[in-house]
């Protein structure tokens, strides 16, 4: 067995450069090296245990590669979920007649999200100067094409409808109310592939905690997304909302559900998802956005006016910041499970997994 | 054109890294540093965006007749030299939302430097762990499959360069045809236990850059059931379909039968 101090790279230092280059003197000289050579740390190799005949890895070495993300892409996955889940509340809270200050608010937070997601995915490619190429064909088999061709339409839509609502003067009198209507649906369309792609955009890899997910992953992320937008909307006033209170508890109850399942899971690649650091990131965030959030909002229901406003607002920033956990978390969970070689070779649960 | 690609047939490689250095030397490629893994004699590691071949040093146990030192002593070597598989259904191009990653005329897979702009979502794609965003260039690389050259009619480099025809270049068809008679050859003189890397019944479809090892491929990191992710689309759009009806009937309810009125 080997630690991981040993996988560590050895550098040559001074001292056994120095002898080389002696060796290499003498050899010249003389024609022959008569002295002893050196010794680097962990010689001699091969060091591999002889006669092992069960192993059937290389090195222990990863099959996969990272997935090389930033930490702009879960913020991105946290800012479009909320986003397109605002954009569907808005356009929804709009026809059902619901108060104006609350469909303004919803479109405020996709208008938001809408400019903040192109400048976070852009500062995550290798080279930010030709993000125009990711609108140079148009790819239904590349979850990404579709990602990006999707932010093509609901950024401006989202940001033109809130720009409609807030200066209607800018507007002849006759498209006063229709433009708004129809940028607003654009807006929820792509909303709600906003909140829902991400979760196959992980899952159709090959990274085996993401895409032995690939089923529950659209669905968590669509909850994260709802539950956060709700929190925002909570904190930005509405807290005491009915509709929004039902959909808050929806979305806890779903992340609850969610969140049972990958706890009872016996599959080995769910394991990033509950051990290690990134394994604890995906607990808090489920925690925080699945029953804690559940039960300030239920206890909301139950409570007095004032005191039910309270649990609310506690209730909303559980589910936002467990929101944001629960992006971290997979992203977190799918660089450990690129890395451990276990899956992708078929190999027996044997050892420990790797330290994290 | 036809379709070309590489035999590695890992019984005929001496370990002696030519096709790293010929690789670096063609393609201009950066130095990976001065560093000693401990894993045998393999520094390098693994294959990356600046590592486009890669010879592996399988450590194997001794075998009488077949080489190798007497029982208890430092064990024999395999060296099998890795590459990009050029898959048939390759997991990279299907994922590469630029159009910068594009199958040849030779039915290789060739990133366009012009093209990348580096979303890395390539790399989490390949079920090989070969492409690899260069951190400091921030574009995607891998091997080329020296397509400048076989423009040129030329082999590429690491083949042209591997004095042991341990990489053997040429028409796809050949090749696999050259396979088969190699390994019955190996049977003839008592090797049984060589065989063919080439994936042909998973979602991968085969490989262009397929290989001759000896025992069990995993001891060269090569995974048993690569998958092609495309594989996931269909589960996972359909789940996202799901969850937006979802998101929108929810959303529908709340605020029609929900009431609009504040609590109280």
């Amino acid at each position: 067995m080997k630690t991981d101090d040993e996988k560590k790279p050895r550098l040559p230092d001074a001292a056994s450069e120095e002898r080389l280059l002696a060796l290499r003197d003498e050899a010249a000289r003389s024609g022959v090296a008569a002295g002893p050579g050196i010794r680097p740390a962990g010689a001699p190799f091969p060091q591999v245990e002889i006669g092992n005949a069960a192993r059937l890895d290389y090195y222990r070495l990863p099959v996969l590669k990272n997935p090389q993300w930033t930490w702009e892409v879960p913020v991105y996955f946290f800012v479009g979920g909320a986003a397109g889940a605002a954009a569907v509340i808005a356009a929804v809270a709009g026809w059902a007649g619901a108060e104006k200050s609350l469909v303004r608010d919803a479109r405020k937070i996709a208008a938001a999200g809408a400019l903040l997601s192109p400048p976070l995915l852009i500062a995550d490619l290798g080279r930010p100067s030709r993000f125009y190429n990711m609108l140079r064909v148009f790819k239904p088999q590349s979850v990404m094409s579709m990602g990006a061709w999707t932010l093509a339409f609901f950024a401006p839509s989202s940001v033109a409808t809130l720009v409609f609502e807030l200066r209607q003067d800018l507007l002849p009198r006759f498209l006063r109310r229709a433009l708004p209507a129809v940028t607003g649906s654009m807006a929820a369309a792509t909303g709600t592939v906003m909140a829902t792609y991400t979760g196959v955009l992980v899952g159709a890899t090959v990274v085996p905690a993401w895409n032995q997910n690939v089923k529950i992953l659209p669905i968590h992320f669509a909850a994260s997304g709802l539950g956060s937008a709700v929190g925002m909307l909570e904190l930005m006033g509405h807290d005491d909302n009915q509709p929004l209170l039902a959909l808050g508890i929806s979305a806890a109850l779903v992340e609850c559900a969610i969140g049972a399942a990958i706890e009872r899971s016996a599959n080995p690649a769910d394991e990033p998802l509950k051990r290690g650091s990134s394994g604890w990131v995906v607990r808090m965030g489920g925690i925080l956005s699945g029953p804690i959030a559940f039960l300030l909002r239920a206890g909301s229901s139950v409570a007095g006016r004032k005191t039910g406003r309270r649990l609310r607002r506690a209730a909303a920033v559980c589910s936002v910041a467990g929101s944001l956990l629960t992006r971290a978390g997979w992203v977190a969970a799918g660089n450990a499970s690129s890395q451990d070689n276990r899956i992708p070779l078929g190999l027996p649960d044997q050892r420990p997994a790797p330290r994290r | 054109m036809t379709t070309t690609g590489f035999l590695t047939d890992s019984t005929l490689c001496i370990g002696c890294k030519a096709c790293e250095v010929a690789c670096k030397e063609w393609n201009q490629i950066p130095s990976d540093g001065y560093a000693w893994s401990g894993m045998s004699y393999d520094n390098t590691r693994a294959l990356g965006a600046t590592t486009w071949r890669h010879v592996q040093f399988v450590e194997g146990e001794f075998t009488s007749g077949f080489g190798g030192s007497a029982p208890g002593q430092p064990p024999a070597w395999e060296f099998s030299s890795d590459v990009c598989k050029h898959c048939e259904n390759a997991g990279c191009l299907e994922a590469c939302p630029t159009g910068a990653i594009v199958r040849t005329e030779f039915g290789g897979v060739f990133v366009q430097p012009d093209v990348c702009n580096g979303c890395s979502y390539c790399v989490v794609s390949c079920p090989f762990g070969v492409v690899e965003k260069n951190l400091e260039d921030g574009r995607a690389f891998k091997c080329t499959f020296c397509y400048d050259r076989q423009k040129a009619g030329m082999e590429p480099a690491c083949a042209k360069a591997c004095p042991t025809e341990s990489i053997q270049f040429g028409k796809l068809d050949d090749l696999r045809d050259r396979a088969q008679i190699r390994l019955l050859e190996l049977e003839a003189r008592g090797i049984d236990d060589a065989r063919i890397y080439d994936p042909v019944d998973s979602s991968v479809g085969g490989i262009h850059a397929f290989f001759l090892v000896r025992g069990d491929p995993r001891i060269y990191n090569l995974p048993p059931h690569p998958e092609v992710p495309t594989i996931y689309l269909k589960p996972g759009w359909k789940s996202a379909a799901l969850g937006a009806g979802l998101l929108v009937l929810g959303t529908m309810a709340a605020f029609f039968t929900g009431g609009n009125s504040r609590s109280e």
